[in-house]
């Protein structure tokens, strides 16, 4: 089982924070593979996953953006009725608390993975390595 | 402990008291009769020097502020015949006229003699070797430091600032022991030595430094001693009381002793000019006791401390004083509460994820903004941290200060970059 990234940018709640971070990640040709936004009053962290992680992670940094990476685990379920259920059915049975979540659709109406970020990866891939689960490997993404 | 003047250091408080009344009656009396600016002052503040009977009655006389210092410039506050002034020192004016400050060679013997016990006090002695990397200029940090090491005979090297390579050069081929320098060059010269891979514990001789000049956080100290395993000891002084070694820590880094055979201190309200309590903060007015050539009378320094009252373990009974917070001119009221950036910013310094540099907006009589950048190196992705952060950030400042403020988290970079003075507080409220 391998451990995903997860770039995470801390932004102010201001116009144009998102388009400053994405135009980086566009220029260099960083494919976005999923994405999401938690905000709070005055302001938020704009998590990414990516093909290039590392890249990212690098230039996102050297831009003089507050960045940081962290691990994550993909979990597959099915594109339809009922997919992410059974996924967090058995998250919450093995007493996993979700951090933060994405999803990346790797083939619509098929498969897709949900990208969660939690308290301590390596021992939530421990619990849940006798689980009927696929998981998600860095190489398919790259 | 070693004294340089054990006699004078550890006198008694009630005979220490008593030389200080002696030495105020003595230079109110000479600035009453030689200075005429000064004679005025008390005629029309209705006091005459047989008025100051006990230490207290300083009260009765008017201060002096730096514009005293302008007016009848650039003589006018001496005491002493011209040709019997041996040096003049400046101190950089911001607006306008520096303010001349007369020595006569009594005085830079006396500056250096009290140098003398604050190094002693701080263990250093014969055969240690100080860098001296403050400005020789107008400025007087560098000369009375210098005066007084050699008084204790130390081996001086007059390095000056800036040329960093030198700097560590002249460290490691003189064998230096210790530095006298300001803070921010202080911090600069560490990270420079770390990044050439030198090991100060192995490779340098460096025991102990004096930093001043600049006030800076006890977050500050602790970091350079870190990085160069020495210990820093606080100085404080000013231009117009003959420069540094008016306040100067010894071993236990617990304050500064003020040395009160040559200066009297009052802590008072910068508003309102009334003396606070022992231990509350305002500003510091100083006068001086033993000087000759330019004596200064309750003297308005600015700089806010509190006294600490409670007798230092070394044995010294001068009183000390907490390290230098600030500014008088930087306070500023909201909902009626005196509050100094220096509050907040001991709050923000000691919270982990916060970057050093902040700013306070002020939008109207009952809110402050208090805006900080986190720290970039410290961020971890997750929001929960960030926005238990603030709330530490809130309930902090509201226990320091008694005003609940808003807070902003800002991204690295946004905040102007402080040079040197930083602006930390924007005032945009009209009435």
């Amino acid at each position: 089982m391998d451990k995903v990234f997860i770039i995470s940018v801390f932004a102010e709640n201001k116009p144009g924070r998102l388009e400053r971070i994405t135009k980086v990640l566009s220029e260099a040709n960083i494919n976005i593979l999923a994405f999401s936004i938690t905000s709070t009053n005055g302001f938020g962290v704009i998590k990414f996953m990516v093909n290039k992680w590392k890249e990212a992670y690098n230039l996102l940094k050297e831009k003089g953006f507050t960045v940081s990476m962290n691990e994550a685990i993909g979990i597959e379920m099915k594109d339809q009725p009922g997919g992410l259920y059974e996924v967090v059915k058995i998250l919450s049975s093995k007493g996993i608390n979700i951090e933060s979540a994405s999803v990346y659709v790797a083939e619509t109406r098929k498969r897709a993975y949900l990208i969660v970020e939690v308290d301590d990866t390596v021992k939530a891939m421990d619990v849940l390595k006798g689980e009927n689960l696929k998981f998600l490997h860095p190489e398919d993404i790259k | 402990m070693e004294f340089w003047n054990k006699e004078l250091e550890t006198l008694k408080s009630q005979k220490l008291r008593q030389l200080q009344l002696e030495r105020l009656k003595k230079t109110i009396l000479r600035v009453y009769q030689k200075v005429p600016h000064y004679r005025v002052k008390f005629q029309e503040a209705k006091v005459k020097p047989t008025d100051i009977k006990h230490l207290e009655d300083i009260h009765k006389l008017p201060f002096t502020t730096k514009e005293d210092l302008y007016v009848d410039y650039p003589f006018g506050l001496v005491a002493l015949p011209v040709e019997k002034l041996i040096r003049l020192h400046t101190s950089s004016g911001t607006t306008g006229k520096p303010k001349a400050i007369f020595f006569s060679k009594k005085d830079i013997n006396n500056s250096a003699d009290i140098i003398a016990r604050c190094l002693v006090m701080t263990g250093a002695k014969r055969g240690d070797i100080l860098q001296n990397s403050m400005t020789y200029g107008l400025f007087t940090g560098a000369f009375v430091m210098h005066y007084g090491a050699e008084k204790v005979g130390i081996l001086v090297i007059p390095a000056g600032p800036g040329n960093t390579e030198r700097q560590i050069t002249l460290m490691r081929d003189f064998g230096t022991t210790m530095l006298h320098i300001t803070p921010s060059y202080a911090l600069y010269v560490a990270s420079v030595i770390l990044d050439k891979g030198i090991d100060p514990r192995k490779d340098l001789k460096l025991k102990r430094a004096y930093l001043g000049a600049e006030p800076y956080s006890e977050e500050t100290r602790k970091k350079i001693e870190e990085m160069l395993g020495i210990d820093i000891y606080n100085c404080y002084g000013l231009t117009e009381m003959n420069g540094p070694g008016v306040g100067f820590e010894c071993k236990y880094k617990a304050g500064l002793h003020i040395w009160e055979d040559n200066f009297l201190m009052e802590v008072i309200n910068p508003e309102s000019g009334e003396p606070v309590k022992d231990g509350e903060i305002g500003e510091l007015v100083l006068t001086t006791l033993n000087r000759e050539a330019m004596p200064l009378i309750r003297y308005r320094t600015r700089d806010l401390t509190r006294i600490i009252p409670e007798p230092c373990k070394c044995g010294r009974t001068h009183r000390r004083i907490s390290r230098i917070l600030g500014r008088s001119d930087d306070m500023f009221i909201v909902k009626g509460v005196n509050i100094f950036p220096q509050q907040i910013e001991q709050v923000l310094m000691s919270i982990k994820g916060v970057a050093q540099n902040y700013q306070i907006i002020l939008e109207s009589y009952d809110e402050m903004t208090v805006k900080v950048e986190i720290d970039k190196e410290l961020f971890d992705g997750k929001i929960e941290r960030l926005i238990k952060m603030k709330e530490e950030i809130i309930d902090k400042i509201r226990s320091a200060t008694m005003v609940k403020p808003k807070v902003e988290l800002l991204e690295p970079g946004t905040l102007p970059i402080s040079e040197g003075k930083a602006k930390r507080v924007i005032d945009n409220r009209t009435i």
